[in-house]
């Protein structure tokens, strides 16, 4: 099957099994890593991508409903510069082993495109979803609040 | 520069460009010789050392790259590493790149002890321990002969220059010459001195040692750039899923073969003592054909019909047994009867259940045969990259030296990334001969495990009229004697007459380190027994803690200062209550208070606030030091209020996060604060350290809140409201 969509800002096309997964067909036939598997079922939010500015579960997304659609990857968050959420983590020292972080952040920027300045608990329930066995969530709160205080995004 | 000066055809001038002195060895190359090359087994001129390779490479351009030895699994050693050769050889930490050292544990591996040459395994916190004052060494050497060369060079003598920032200094001459400048033209001296301790920096002079860093791999982990195992491929891949035994130990029989060969994109399947592979041109073809697979499962596995919870019962018999004897692991003085004859004598049991790793990159390797079959290479996050190659070397039958592997960031370790996945990957590329991935699905993951071991814990105590200890015993029931006893002694509290003993059961189930290790449980049990010894006297716990450690004025600093930040004796906001515990961790030490509430209705506890103080000699990242104690203290309250791991006819039950759940960030305290205490000793572990305070904290808060004691970890819900009804 061949579907066309919007990736990172450019068209492509993919050719796949009818029911594959965005997840998969980012990570092996378009060769874009960042978007991570960490579950396959909704549960852990390592795979999260926008689909037209939203932030969905690549993983449950079959890649047969996006066609026609928009498609951004952490690769494709950032314009010129860094993305804001990106350059607070960088300041935050958020990351450890990192293998969350993709999705955090991709979830965080879904966040503030809606609502640039969130209260705290508004970003703890939307960011619920995104595991990390790191432990880093002090640190990514710190940093979303950072940057929603800003106004930067 | 011209690398054919440096080629292999040329071993003599490479060889001008080499040092190797006590063990350690570096390169200044004007060129760029990779590591690997200097691998060839030629003696060094200098020295007759055998051992070729460098931990540092300097190019003209001023480029410096040191490598790592250690895997980068979250816990940033990557960076302190550097910074600490980085910190001896006065570089401009700009300049510096970190790659992974090539898998060669007689240069880069460490011994338990600390001696260089030895298992490249990370484990037991012992990375930056292990390796400080070697690579401050390797650092140092590398400065001299910078020195050296610099000093030849304008004829003057070595002792009037010095070194700043990346650059040799002629303070007299007022000339300044850079390192890359210096390799350009730079020669082995005839010979290098031995660098002692004085002949290091002091502390006071450090730049980057205890300097807040940023860590070298955290801005490829905000863009996605960063390579995990996982995510490696080679042209012309294929993609691997197993079957494995739901039983640990019993063996598959494919039933519908001939179905499952015709599934869409299948290569091939592979038949395995323990599962069947399949291979498909994609992952997701090959998870398809998985699930088609009807296996009968059969043969004698111990673990049949092995029972979890049931097996508690099976654990008291074995530990209340006073006829049985088990393997001793502390015996001083005489407890039995210090106990038996003290004025009051206190006797509990705590529990813990198995858990799971659940790091967040679910296991997987890349592996790929060269066509001839002499040779192999393989890519994987590992915490053992040289027991991972030697693994696949023994399936392939190949020499280890034929196998190259390469390490990768590792989405979380905690004990997990070790040697079956890499074994399993050769064993499928044996047969399929095509360059292939193995992924582990999260549910292989949870449901072909190695867990932390269960544990029952015995303790015993006595005290005097006064309330002081006078005997103390310790048992431990569980599935593995070598994970079961770590953390057992207390060197941080004066009690006399101890003995703990470790008692075996076979469950036949697979266990395995898991962050902590025994500390997790040990801790849990010796700290919570403290605070209900401590309840029932009617002695404030942190009192009673104070008077046991009244001699040690290191240790007794460290809980003046936890509970001080947590401004312990205040009374907390209504509904709310305060616990204190104390841990140690390969050489570390830290104190903690949890602040905590409890909802009456559901039983949920929630950890507001967290406060810790930790003495970890001289922390070479500070920030990052931070990090970890909070990366363990999330993780911690993770596995002390949901996590459990149960097996019910030999089969694990859980099976992803909905019923294995892991710390979300609403379960999260609201702060964590922590203190870090100045010290001039050598650095020790910091990884492992926090969690273990956890579970001790937190039912000594619940104590203090309900006058209760939870004794079985996890400390879910159900089990609060069980232990609120007694
Ligand atoms: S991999 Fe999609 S939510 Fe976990
Ligand atoms: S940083 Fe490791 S799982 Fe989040």
């Amino acid at each position: 099957m061949k579907t066309s969509f919007k990736l990172n800002g450019k068209m492509v096309q993919v050719e796949t099994a009818p029911d594959a997964t965005l997840l998969w067909t980012l990570r092996d036939a378009l060769q874009l890593t960042g978007t991570k598997y960490g579950c396959g079922a909704s549960l852990c939010g390592a795979c999260t991508v926008h689909l037209d500015g939203i932030a969905v579960r690549s993983c449950m997304t079959p890649v047969s409903s996006v066609a026609g659609r928009s498609v951004t990857t952490i690769e494709g968050l950032a314009g010129e510069e860094l993305h804001p959420l990106q350059k607070a983590w960088i300041e935050e020292q958020v990351p450890q082993c990192g293998y969350c972080q993709s999705g955090q952040i991709m979830q965080a920027a879904a966040l503030l495109k809606a609502n640039p300045h969130p209260d705290r608990e508004l970003i703890i329930s939307y960011m619920n979803g995104v595991l990390c066995r790191c432990g880093t969530y002090t640190r990514i709160l710190k940093a979303i609040e950072k940057v929603s205080k800003s106004g930067k995004q | 520069m011209n690398n054919k000066k440096e080629g292999r055809a040329h071993p003599m001038s490479r060889r001008q460009f080499m040092l190797t002195a006590g063990g350690f060895s570096f390169a200044v190359t004007a060129g760029a010789i990779a590591p690997r090359f200097l691998g060839d087994p030629e003696p060094a001129a200098s020295s007759g050392d055998q051992q070729l390779t460098a931990w540092v490479k300097i190019t003209a351009d001023g480029k410096i790259t040191i490598y790592n030895p250690a895997a980068e699994m979250g816990q940033g050693s990557m960076t302190a590493l550097a910074a600490i050769l980085a910190e001896e050889m006065d570089a401009d930490w700009d300049k510096v790149t970190i790659e992974y050292s090539p898998v060669e544990p007689g240069i880069y591996g460490m011994q338990w002890n600390g001696t260089p040459g030895g298992p490249m395994i990370t484990a037991g916190s012992r990375t930056v321990r292990g390796y400080y004052k070697p690579l401050r060494q390797a650092g140092a050497k590398a400065r001299y002969v910078l020195l050296y060369n610099a000093a030849k060079k304008w004829g003057l003598p070595q002792s009037g220059l010095k070194t700043d920032r990346g650059y040799v200094i002629d303070p007299a001459g007022g000339r300044k010459l850079s390192y890359g400048e210096i390799a350009s033209f730079a020669q082995i001296p005839p010979s290098v001195p031995e660098i002692n301790e004085q002949d290091l920096k002091k502390p006071e002079q450090f730049r980057l040692i205890g300097q807040i860093i940023p860590r070298y791999d955290i801005p490829e982990k905000t863009t996605g750039r960063a390579k995990f195992g996982i995510d490696f491929s080679l042209p012309d891949m294929v993609y691997a899923a197993i079957a494995r035994a739901p039983v640990y130990g019993s063996t598959p029989e494919l039933l519908n073969e001939n179905e499952v060969r015709t599934s869409d994109g299948l290569v091939d399947l592979v038949k395995m003592d323990h599962g069947i592979g399949v291979v498909a041109n994609t992952f997701e073809q090959a998870l398809k054909a998985k699930k088609r697979m009807q296996i009968r499962w059969s043969g004698e596995a111990r673990a049949k019909g092995y029972d979890s919870v049931e097996d508690y019962k099976s654990l008291e018999l074995l530990i209340r047994d006073e006829n049985k004897k088990g393997r001793m692991v502390v015996d001083t003085g005489d407890a039995p009867s210090n106990i038996q004859s003290a004025y009051k004598i206190y006797e509990r049991e705590y529990r813990t259940d198995y858990l799971y790793h659940a790091q967040m990159e679910p296991l997987n390797a890349v592996i790929h045969i060269a066509a001839d079959g002499k040779s192999a290479e393989a890519w994987a996050g590992t915490q053992a990259p040289d027991t991972e190659r030697n693994a696949i070397a023994k399936v392939l039958g190949l020499d280890e030296s034929k196998v190259t592997f390469h390490n990768c960031y590792s989405g979380g370790g905690f004990g997990r990334r070790q040697e079956d996945f890499s074994l399993e990957a050769a064993m499928l590329a044996k047969q399929v001969r095509r360059p292939l991935k193995l992924i582990w699905t999260r549910e292989d993951d949870i449901q072909y495990g190695a867990f932390r071991p269960m544990s029952l814990q015995r303790m015993e105590a006595g005290v005097d009229r006064d309330g002081h200890l006078t005997g103390w015993q310790h048992r431990i029931a569980g599935p593995d004697n070598r994970l079961q006893t770590g953390g057992v002694r207390m060197n941080y509290y004066t009690i006399p007459n101890q003995q703990t003993e470790h008692r075996v059961s076979h469950p036949g189930v697979r266990t395995a380190f898991w962050r902590s290790v025994g500390h997790g449980p040990n801790k849990f049990a010796q700290e919570a027994f403290i605070d209900e010894i401590a309840h029932d006297l009617q002695i404030d716990p942190y009192e009673y803690r104070r008077r046991m450690m009244k001699d040690l004025p290191r240790h007794l600093a460290l809980l003046d200062k936890a509970a001080a930040l947590s401004g312990w004796g205040k009374s907390p906001a209504p509904g709310r209550a305060y616990g204190m515990a104390f841990s140690d961790y390969g050489g570390s030490y830290t104190s903690g208070v949890v602040e905590i509430s409890l909802d009456q209705e559901s039983g949920q506890i929630k950890v507001h606030k967290v406060w810790a103080a930790v003495d970890a000699g001289v922390v070479v990242q500070p920030d990052n030091a931070i990090a970890q104690m909070e990366g363990g203290i999330v993780m911690g309250i993770s596995s002390v209020l949901q996590e459990s791991i149960t097996f019910k006819n030999g089969q694990v039950q859980q099976s992803n996060f909905h019923d294995y759940p892991i710390l979300r960030m609403a379960d999260c305290p609201e702060s964590i604060e922590i203190s870090l205490m100045p010290s001039s000793l050598p650095p020790t572990s910091l990884g492992e350290l926090s969690l273990p305070l956890m579970g001790g904290a937190i039912t000594n808060a619940f104590l203090k809140l309900t006058g209760k004691a939870l004794r079985h970890m996890p400390f879910t819900p159900a089990k609060v409201l069980e232990v609120l009804s007694k």
